[in-house]
């Protein structure tokens, strides 16, 4: 069941990618998508990884929603960062704790930390970040406090 | 022209020509500002605002085509790989030693990973 | 007309980049300066080709971004391990090499 689904999305992807729709064309995209999931299931004896998404759709694209705000937010102030005459950079590395339980939703809010421009996460220690920021504000504590409870309600299993 | 192909050329001029400005101000930020670590926030600039702003005007310029699928998973997978080698490169600056710096007025934070590595040094320098 | 304006911009910012490129000092910056170059240039091949009228640049566009994520990754683990294969004695977690 797994294995046909995943070679329809792929013939699905192939399909899109393309856009020639003659039907050598279209034969030979079907049995690549057909060896490409023929290759995993050999190897799938070895390797036991099962993707597992543990979101909810709704509340994830109501964050991502947000997440976009965001960005917008912190480039005009990077920008403007960027652009003053002067320089005044106040640059600091502190430490951000993260409520997630999956890994897939720490990735999430590691990697909304540093897509948003002014803070990078720097490295991982177990329920925990280091954030680099450029120009470090005292609200920056509560603003990635507010980011971590949010990536942690579209968790499911969360509260 | 009628108004609702109006508005799209509008929208999509705008994001172009924003998206153009945050990817000249993240090069002007990439030679201005002092060190590696501020550096690195102004590639991610260019990387997320303007990239997103960029594709987004290339979207509404090509409407609802096979074009428009391309380019979304083509920004999709810049949205996940950006952040992922902004942090691959700080990472590994961290790990090899090079100390981020904090401001004058604030308090350093007890506990860095790797602080009790000796600072490299530049060579030719 | 309009790509013309961000094929210009995203020129200038690759010739912004390539000064950072060249003046370094660390060899982070310029590894930095090669994934934020990656990054315009994907860009101004998928805007190439809006603006030549030829959308199968976007392929070509699409396939650099998946080269320049891995060339990143790939050079960093070189000047971190000094090897590209199989590290014999990685870490499971960075930090319990030393």
């Amino acid at each position: 069941m797994r294995t046909i689904l995943s070679a329809l999305a792929l013939f699905g992807l192939w399909l899109l990618m393309s856009g020639v729709y003659k039907t050598l064309i279209i034969g030979l995209g079907a049995a690549s998508a057909i060896f490409a999931v023929y290759m995993v299931r050999r190897m799938d004896r070895v390797d036991q990884d099962h993707l597992k998404v543990p979101l909810k759709p709704f509340r994830f694209i109501t964050y991502a929603v947000w997440l976009v705000w965001e960005v917008v937010k912190s480039n005009v102030t990077l920008t403007k960062l960027i652009l003053a005459p002067d320089l005044n950079l106040r640059q600091h590395i502190f430490r951000v704790p993260n409520t997630q339980k999956s890994e897939l939703a720490e990735v999430i809010f590691a990697n909304s930390i540093t897509l948003t421009p002014g803070t990078i996460t720097v490295e991982t220690e177990g329920d925990a970040f280091w954030v680099h920021a450029v120009s470090f504000d005292e609200s920056d504590h509560e603003a990635l406090a507010d980011m971590d409870r949010r990536v942690t309600s579209f968790e499911t299993g969360a509260a | 022209m009628d108004i609702p192909a109006l508005i799209v050329e509008i929208l999509s001029w705008a994001s172009i020509v924003v998206g153009s400005f945050l990817m000249i101000v993240s090069g002007i930020g990439m030679l201005r500002f002092p060190d590696f670590w501020s550096r690195t926030h102004a590639a991610s600039v260019g990387d997320s605002g303007g990239m997103i702003l960029l594709i987004l005007g290339m979207c509404l310029q090509s409407g609802l085509t096979l074009i428009t699928v391309k380019l979304i998973i083509m920004g999709i997978f810049l949205i996940i790989t950006g952040p992922t080698a902004t942090h691959a490169v700080a990472n590994a600056a961290l790990v090899t030693g090079w100390r981020p710096k904090t401001a004058a007025d604030l308090e350093p934070e007890t506990g860095v990973p790797y602080s009790d590595l000796p600072e490299p040094t530049v060579r030719g320098q | 007309m309009m790509f013309l304006v961000a094929a210009v911009a995203l020129f200038v910012t690759m010739v912004l980049i390539l000064v950072r490129l060249y003046a370094g000092p660390i060899v982070y910056d310029r590894v930095l300066a090669v994934n934020s170059f990656g990054t315009a240039t994907v860009l101004f091949i998928a805007v190439l080709g809006f603006l030549t009228g030829r959308p199968d640049f976007l392929d070509i566009a699409l396939l650099y971004a998946l080269i320049n994520f891995v060339g990143t990754i790939a050079v960093l683990k070189f000047f971190r391990y000094r090897a590209l294969g199989d590290i014999p004695q990685m870490p499971a977690h960075p930090g319990e090499e030393r």
